[in-house]
């Protein structure tokens, strides 16, 4: 991967920032690394979803298993995504697996104490009233505590939403990046800054797209919560 | 499987490949460099801003903008891009793109760290007669260290992190040793990768591990219950 930095003498290349023709041309690439972003980003949030929060629960009921779960996800998160693909993809593979497994686990933390503080944030006195109206054990967790630790968890969510989106664009080492891939190739071949900065966008806009999209679903999900945010 | 795990310990345990030229520990020296370049440059611009709307009590908004807008930019868009501006490639380019990752956790900090100081405190010393000036540098900077000394250490972390990725745009530190492995392949690379892996998730978590106890040996002892 040692190629020739013949950087100084191409970056005075004349290439405009955007082009359309570029956009036109290569519609076909453009559309493939969309999906395949799009493609990862779900399958990371879906598996980290379902992980993160039952550990989030797990940590929260079990108060001697809370500092393990805490420092495990802690160390997921501060190894950096390049190092964990690199640990993985010798024994996953150059494959969207090893991204899939990587980006999971770099989510996990992030979910994982937005449900923690969300369902410590449950006050103890609608606790108390629950369990006098005879709530205990799961129907306690699944219709009082959770939905009222729901914010918190959408918010855990939107953040690790984002941050994968932008997390994707690494997988480029291992040829599975999404728009990281054309981000990587652009560099490569001739510094050719459309491509460049038109996967860029498109990546930003991605990650917003995301983000007020699962606002919105947080919205739907928390209906009581309308009034007081007004 | 076993294989890679080998080649990976024999990479690991060839002196040569620490001392070469490019190697291992020039590697981690330019690693350290830029990082420190960066961490440096995050502090310059979001310290003083940070602290400045802590004690004018305004722009918190800004403060969660910065760090919702900077979590979508990809850090490998980033790098790519910047060497194409005026900027030029290497340490230019990647110390300021680096830098943008430091900024959110170190601006936030700055902001809340002196925004949330004891109220009573900040009082007390008006009462006294300090001035506003004084007032910051003699009550809240001092009672906002816990909290710049923890957002110094995430940003430190993060960009340490994310200096990796340098490496894909020719700007060196120890993620070379990782794309070197990936051009080379997964059957002769393979080792390469895994060892690079280690090393660089080693250096990540030693780093956070220093900074937490340099965090709270700086961090007066009074406050120290407190944090």
């Amino acid at each position: 991967m040692s190629f020739p930095v013949a950087g100084h003498a191409l970056a005075a290349n004349s290439d405009p920032w955007f082009t359309w023709s570029y956009v036109r041309n290569n519609a076909d690439a453009l559309g493939a690394a969309f999906t395949e972003h799009v493609t990862l980003t779900a399958l990371t949030m879906l598996f980290a979803a379902l992980l993160a929060v039952p550990l989030g629960v797990l940590a929260y009921k079990a108060r001697w298993l809370t500092a393990p779960i805490l420092a495990l996800s802690g160390v997921l998160y501060t190894v950096p995504s390049l190092a964990l693909f690199a640990l993985l993809a010798p024994f996953l593979g150059l494959t969207m697996t090893t991204v899939l497994v990587g980006l999971v686990m770099y989510a996990l933390l992030i979910i994982v104490r937005g449900t923690l503080t969300g369902l410590r944030q449950v006050p103890e006195e609608v606790r108390d009233a629950a369990r006098g109206m005879g709530y205990g054990g799961m129907r306690m967790l699944t219709r009082i505590e959770l939905p009222l630790a729901m914010p918190s968890i959408l918010t855990g969510l939107r953040i690790a939403a984002v941050s994968t989106v932008a997390l994707v664009t690494v997988g480029a080492v291992l040829g599975k990046g999404g728009l990281g891939g054309l981000i990587l190739s652009g560099f490569r071949n001739n510094l050719y800054k459309p491509q460049i900065l038109t996967a860029t966008v498109l990546c930003v806009a991605l990650a917003l797209v995301c983000d007020v999209l699962l606002a919105w679903a947080g919205r739907l999900l928390t209906p009581w919560t309308k009034g007081a945010r007004a | 499987m076993s294989d890679t795990l080998e080649q990976a310990l024999n990479w690991i345990n060839d002196p040569l490949n620490w001392t070469n030229p490019n190697g291992v520990i020039d590697r981690l020296i330019e690693h350290l460099w830029l990082s420190a370049l960066a961490v440096l440059l995050g502090c310059l611009i979001a310290w003083p801003l940070g602290v400045w709307m802590g004690h004018r009590g305004r722009g918190g908004g800004l403060t969660v903008m910065v760090s919702n807008v900077s979590r979508a930019i990809p850090t490998l868009a980033l790098l790519s891009l910047l060497p194409l501006t005026a900027l030029g490639f290497g340490a230019p380019s990647v110390v300021p793109a680096l830098a943008v990752f430091a900024i959110p956790p170190l601006l936030a900090t700055a902001y809340t760290g002196v925004r949330e100081c004891d109220p009573a405190a900040r009082d007390a010393a008006r009462g006294m007669g300090l001035s506003g000036a004084q007032v910051l540098w003699r009550v809240e900077l001092p009672l906002a260290v816990p909290q710049m000394a923890a957002g110094f250490r995430t940003a430190s972390v993060q960009v340490v992190a994310t200096a990796t990725l340098a490496a894909l745009v020719n700007g060196g530190g120890l993620g070379v040793i990782i794309s070197q492995g990936f051009g080379l392949g997964m059957s002769v690379g393979g080792g390469q990768i895994l060892a690079g892996g280690v090393l660089v998730a080693g250096l990540a978590l030693l780093i956070e591990g220093l900074l937490a106890v340099l965090e709270k040996l700086l961090t007066p002892r009074a406050l120290n219950n407190r944090a």
